[in-house]
């Protein structure tokens, strides 16, 4: 007989709902006087270091509708890939850049922002470095589980050839769906494909 | 050449047999927002084993009251008086102290107050529907609002979705972001909904209904839910065992 190891299930995932910004970003959908502000949409409380971007873009279904009810969290590292975290080791994080964001897409036009900072070099879990990447959290009506994907830079190509993820991905004509396009100093577009043409990759880790 | 240490063990894979599919096509949305093709396994790396930490001083002094935190002074909301009360540990066992819960829900009528809401049941004028705790150095947390009422959603001709109170919670990593809905014990609608549905296995279901609790009922006050949750855990290596003291 083997040995049973006393672990606990997570809790089951259920979708947000269209309802998520009462919640999450309840100043978007006007209930006011309850948080000052909601919570992410300021990353940058100083002069921080580094390029500071900014990110927009939408999310669109598996028939190309632009979903308006998305709810979008990033997690990065700063401009000297550290990150903003009790558990970072190497080095102490810019104090004035959270590191953390959260975003409602637009509830007429479905597009997103997020003002921060271009992100430094992590390295991967064998010392290898990775290339500059935010990592990007998606929920909404209909996704029953929140969904994992990474933001790269297109202007990183070097970085981007012997980045250890985007290097082990089979489907290599999938990559661009990671990657933002610069398209004017200091603004990236980044177009989240649920399903279908050009589906974003997400990651299960 | 001299031997580097193994890097840390990272978080437990999901389990995504126990999860809700992407596509669950009786709940209508999921069909056109899920993901065709596969997700791409990857190990968690410092950029998923991080994450953004909240402190008290973030909190307001009503933020857990959503009894009183929209109301006029003097008022408060209508609707059955109730405690939400319960734990956060990971799946190893271990408390999760400091974790972010925000919770929103709607009125005791089922109605939200959310721009894009039309449903004929009235607004609460003394009810906004959102709060948010952090956990205490145990994990514990607790919080304060009235029941909210089912109400119908444009699903299937007659869907109407349980009472229930959605969650989101941070843990000490990105990769433990999870939002989840909480349901309340004896809730004759919970197996008829197509969003509870969703979730395959029936124990997996049970997690997320919430025990009356008389032991912590305040008399005269509130009643209260007993509402347990856990996160992703962390494996440990034994050196990292010793270290945390575990």
């Amino acid at each position: 007989m083997t040995r049973r190891y006393p672990t606990l299930k997570e809790t089951p995932s259920q979708t947000a709902g269209p309802y998520v910004h009462i919640g999450m970003n309840p100043n978007v959908t006007g209930i006011h006087g309850v948080y000052e502000t909601d919570l992410g949409t300021t990353m940058k409380t100083g002069a921080v270091r580094g390029e500071e971007i900014t990110v927009t873009g939408t999310v669109t279904d598996g028939m190309g509708g632009v979903l308006k009810d998305a709810v979008l969290e990033i997690w990065q590292a700063d401009a000297d890939g550290l990150f903003n975290a009790p558990g970072e080791t190497r080095g102490v994080a810019d104090p004035e850049f959270s590191g953390w964001g959260r975003a409602a897409a637009d509830l007429q036009t479905g597009e997103y922002r997020f003002d921060t900072v271009k992100p430094g070099r992590v390295p991967w879990r064998d010392g290898r470095l990775q290339a500059p990447h935010i990592s990007m959290w998606i929920v909404a009506r209909g996704i029953n589980i929140g969904l994992h994907t990474r933001l790269y830079f297109d202007d990183e190509a070097e970085a981007n050839s012997e980045d250890p993820v985007l290097t082990r991905i089979e489907h290599q004509h999938r990559v661009p769906t990671l990657l933002a396009a610069r398209t004017a100093d200091g603004l990236y577009r980044f177009d989240v494909r649920l399903q279908g043409e050009n589906e974003t990759i997400f990651f299960d880790m | 050449m001299k031997n580097t240490p193994e890097p840390h063990a990272g978080y437990a894979a999901r389990d995504r047999a126990w999860h809700p599919p992407a596509l669950h096509p009786p709940y209508k949305t999921s069909v056109m927002r899920a993901p065709s093709a596969p997700l791409l396994s990857l190990p968690t790396s410092l950029g998923e084993e991080t994450g953004p930490v909240f402190g008290h001083a973030m909190l307001g002094d009503m933020d857990h009251d959503l009894v009183h935190n929209f109301a006029e002074p003097g008022e408060s909301a209508i609707g059955p008086r109730i405690i939400v009360h319960g734990r956060v540990t990971d799946e190893m066992g271990r408390p999760v102290p400091n974790a972010l819960l925000e919770v929103w829900q709607a009125n005791a009528g089922g109605r939200y107050r959310h721009k894009k809401e039309s449903y004929l049941a009235p607004l609460d004028p003394n009810f906004g529907g959102c709060g948010r705790v952090l956990t205490d150095e145990q994990g514990f947390y607790e919080f304060r609002t009235i029941q909210p009422g089912a109400y119908p959603w444009p699903n299937g001709g007659n869907d109407w979705r349980p009472a229930h109170i959605h969650f989101s919670l941070f843990g000490t990593a990105f990769a433990q972001r999870l939002i989840t809905q909480m349901y309340f014990e004896g809730d004759p609608l919970i197996p008829h909904c197509p969003i509870v549905g969703a979730i395959p296995q029936k124990d997996a279901v049970e997690s997320l209904i919430a025990e009356l609790d008389m032991t912590r009922t305040v008399p005269m006050d509130a009643r209260a839910w007993r509402f347990d949750i856990v996160l992703r855990g962390k494996r440990q290596t034994l050196f990292e065992n010793r270290l945390e003291g575990l």
